[in-house]
């Protein structure tokens, strides 16, 4: 499985070793993992809210990890993506990726997070005691895809 | 007849998810025209384009494509994942 959407909290520990113990034969030397924090607001937040769009998320992500794919020599790559209501400190999201080589993971899961943050269809909102406010895109996330165009 | 989905604060400004739209327009920007001319709700949401993003199909395109054959646009803002 590449790609996970779901509104449960996760296990990093079990995901990871999960993720790791399907790499056994393919001489992956090296496996990186990029995990998404909830962070707080100057406002306190009581939630973060994320709403997706069932079905084109999959297609989505999908699409992104068979780019990563094309461009670095992978054993694997894989992206869990939460949707709905969570709290500071919860993980939102995670990515794995597995190669030979550490430079070809290492790039491959930076990839995909430029990617996922601006072309997967998730949207978050954050609520705090006094206010609700959709989050508003970054022109610095626009501009991380920039590096991986030639 | 094609479904037409809202997200996040474009969905709130129009007040629903989805709705099944009786239409003859060729194209994104033929369905927003139409759209906008219905109530001021739709006028507001599609009042600035640039603030938007469009998926025919489950797939991101941009407000000139072709509606022939689609069965689903959805409009919202930019994504805002990881």
């Amino acid at each position: 499985m590449r790609v996970r959407v779901q509104a449960d909290p996760f296990d990093l520990g079990a995901e990871a070793n999960a993720f790791v113990a399907r790499q056994k034969g393919a001489q992956a030397g090296a496996i990186v993992t990029f995990t998404g924090i909830v962070r707080d607001i100057a406002d306190g937040l009581d939630v973060m809210e994320i709403e997706h769009y069932p079905g084109m998320t999959e297609r989505a992500l999908d699409a992104i990890i068979d780019q990563a794919h094309q461009r670095w020599p992978l054993a694997d790559a894989f992206v869990l993506h939460r949707y709905g209501r969570m709290h500071v400190d919860e993980a939102i999201m995670m990515v794995a990726t597995a190669a030979r080589h550490r430079k070809d993971a290492f790039e491959a899961a930076e990839f995909l997070m430029d990617y996922l943050k601006s072309r997967a269809p998730f949207w978050k909102k954050e609520h705090s005691a006094q206010n609700a406010a959709w989050v508003a895109a970054r022109e610095e996330d626009e501009t991380a895809l920039n590096r991986w165009s030639d | 007849m094609i479904e037409v989905l809202y997200f996040a604060w474009v969905r709130e400004r129009i007040g629903t998810p989805r709705e099944t739209v009786e239409t003859d327009a060729e194209t994104v920007q033929a369905l927003v025209d139409q759209l906008r001319a219905r109530e001021p709700r739709y006028a507001a949401a599609f009042q600035d384009l640039s603030a938007l993003r469009v998926a025919v199909d489950q797939e991101l395109t941009d407000f000139t494509a072709p509606l022939a054959g689609a069965r689903e646009v959805a409009f919202f803002p930019p994504m805002t994942g990881g």
